[in-house]
């Protein structure tokens, strides 16, 4: 079996997801995430020309509300984890220059 | 400003209009504007772990009473997808919006380029989608203060195709689509406050090109100055690029009115790519056939139908049907004080002069008016049946704004303003003016029309503005071929 993922790939992935990489595990992902792929490369050699795109796994539409106000929003409750808040704000590392 | 010879502009406008409901799309919160940071911002709005959305059906009604008003296709069944990119204002990192099946599908918008002539842009789509919350950056030096209030306020992103030729063509089709929105009542159009907000995607082409050119995207304009101006520097830049034996390349760019300049924010090679994948959290939204017929019968008639109309069965001049149709509550207003009054000219007049100016000077909205369209029409009906004369109107006017009187006829009837049209009590008042003014007279009677307009006056003035002024003309005329 070709690995469609390799150690370089890996990293990448790392990167774009914000997860850390850790070498010592590298081997064990790269062996799921290939089993997976190989999985995926399994499926795709389905003929599934006249099946229609499954939007939802259940066969049920979706229910509306009413617009009517229902939320009390308690900021200070809310906003308990967040590492910096003050003034109602939270505050993040500056986003422009 | 003119277009280069030779060169010819391409612009499609994605329009985000907030909806005006009450609470978000997604969540029960409160979409009121102006509130204390964060106030109103509840755990889904947040994105805090183990929530769920649940669909407002009230941002569907509205979608489908624009998709309806602009001749669109409306699917019954939509869905939802999330847009996935990684901003603080957008705390769950994706945004629910409608990628492969909007509401609104096609569609278009009649507009009077500036020759006067009309000229149809086509609408793409319309979909559904929430907000992202405000950043602050001058609050705390190093930081971005974050308020999540307008996070998921409900949004709907009307594309048009690039029918658009220049930046005049633009601003038509920016008003006329707030005009449409705030007629419909769906969107309350303040753009001051966010309520409507454009990005123009703009490209330019040689006159004989085919193809359209390398597009620029500019984002985030909150006013038709800057839609307008925004236009006008990209194309020169575009052009001048293209001139200099440069090339474009596609990008997403920001306008800086204070430079008037605009400046790329990111090119296609370093686009977000924004991993769009049906919304596992929603199911598809079906709306009944009956649910879309509901709201095409309750539409209201539309300005352009409307100022037809005006102009048509009451024939009233273009300018006073586009200026009576614009806002739904004026023509509202203005139909029943045409029904009182049972005439359109002169009820046309009078709201569009005496009311519409009161009504500026005291910063009121045509739905605060102190007058009812009723005692307006009932006092056009006593100008009509030569009770009062136009310059009494304008007392009885003042004495109906400040509320002195409910009704014309009774204040009318109670201060003895009828016009004097008993010509026995104007006579003596004409004889002995042209006994006063012999020059005047004589002057009259050779021929110098102008000095009837001072006679006229006089007996006006004598009488307080009572006397019927057709009357005394004919009167002034006649008395001064007897002699």
């Amino acid at each position: 079996m070709n690995d469609l993922v390799n150690e370089k790939t890996l990293v990448e992935l790392s990167t774009l997801a914000a997860l850390p990489f850790e070498p010592e595990k590298s081997k064990a992902t790269l062996d799921a995430l290939n089993e997976v792929l190989a999985l995926v490369g399994q499926m795709q050699s389905l003929d599934i020309s006249d099946v229609a795109p499954l939007a939802h796994p259940l066969e049920r539409h979706q229910t509306l509300r009413a617009d009517t106000v229902t939320e009390i929003i308690d900021a200070s409750a809310l906003s308990q984890n967040a590492p910096l808040y003050e003034a109602g704000l939270y505050f993040v590392p500056k986003v422009i220059e | 400003m003119s277009i280069p010879a030779g060169w010819q502009i391409d612009i499609g406008l994605e329009i985000h209009a907030q909806l005006n409901t009450r609470s978000k799309i997604f969540s029960g919160a409160s979409t009121l504007f102006g509130q204390s940071p964060n106030s109103q911002a509840c755990a889904i709005d947040l994105g805090m772990p183990g929530v769920l959305p649940s669909v407002n059906a009230e941002v569907f009604k509205k979608a489908v009473e624009f998709g309806l008003s602009i001749g669109a296709k409306i699917n019954q069944e939509s869905r939802f997808d999330r847009k996935n990119y990684f901003y603080p204002d957008l705390p769950k990192g994706y945004q629910i919006t409608q990628m492969d099946h909007p509401i609104v599908l096609g569609g278009e918008l009649n507009i009077l380029t500036s020759d006067g002539t009309a000229k149809i842009i086509r609408v793409t789509r319309a979909h559904l989608e929430e907000d992202a919350g405000k950043s602050i950056h001058d609050f705390k030096p190093g930081l971005t203060g974050i308020d999540l209030n307008r996070a998921g306020t409900p949004l709907l992103e009307i594309v048009s195709e690039p029918d658009i030729k220049n930046a005049e063509e633009a601003v038509a089709y920016a008003k006329a689509i707030h005009q449409l929105l705030t007629y419909l009542e769906i969107c309350d159009g303040n753009m001051a406050e966010g309520s409507l907000r454009f990005d123009a995607n703009i490209s330019v082409r040689r006159q004989d090109a085919e193809k359209l050119g390398t597009r620029s995207e500019i984002k985030n304009l909150n006013s038709f100055r800057f839609l307008e101006q925004a236009i006008h520097f990209e194309t020169e830049r575009q052009i001048s690029v293209l001139e200099a034996g440069g090339t474009l390349v596609q990008d997403t760019r920001l306008f800086d009115p204070d430079r008037h300049e605009t400046r790329s924010m990111r090119s296609k090679e370093t686009a977000t790519d924004y991993r769009y994948f049906p919304e596992p959290d929603l199911l598809p939204v079906m709306l009944t056939t009956e649910f879309i017929e509901e709201i095409q019968s309750s539409l209201p008639e539309l300005p352009s139908k409307r100022a037809q109309r005006y102009q048509t069965a009451h024939e009233l001049s273009t300018s006073d049907a586009a200026l009576l149709s614009q806002d739904r509550r004026l023509g509202d207003y203005f139909d029943a004080v045409l029904t009182f009054s049972g005439n359109a000219k002169s009820a046309a007049n009078w709201v569009r002069g005496d009311l519409l100016s009161k009504l500026k000077e005291h910063e009121l909205s045509i739905t605060a008016c102190p007058i009812s369209p009723k005692h307006l029409g009932e006092m056009i009906q006593l100008i009509d049946q030569g009770v009062i004369s136009g310059k009494i109107a304008k007392e009885v006017f003042g004495a109906l704004w400040s509320k002195q009187t409910e009704s014309a006829g009774d204040y009318v009837r109670q201060n003895q303003l009828e016009q004097v049209s008993d010509a026995s009590a104007i006579e003596p008042l004409v004889d002995a003016l042209i006994t006063e003014n012999p020059k005047q007279a004589a002057d009259l009677r050779a021929g110098k029309d102008k000095l009837l307009g001072f006679f006229v006056g006089k007996v006006m003035q004598a009488t307080g503005g009572k006397a019927n002024p057709q009357q005394v003309n004919d009167l002034i005329r006649q008395k001064l071929s007897e002699v």
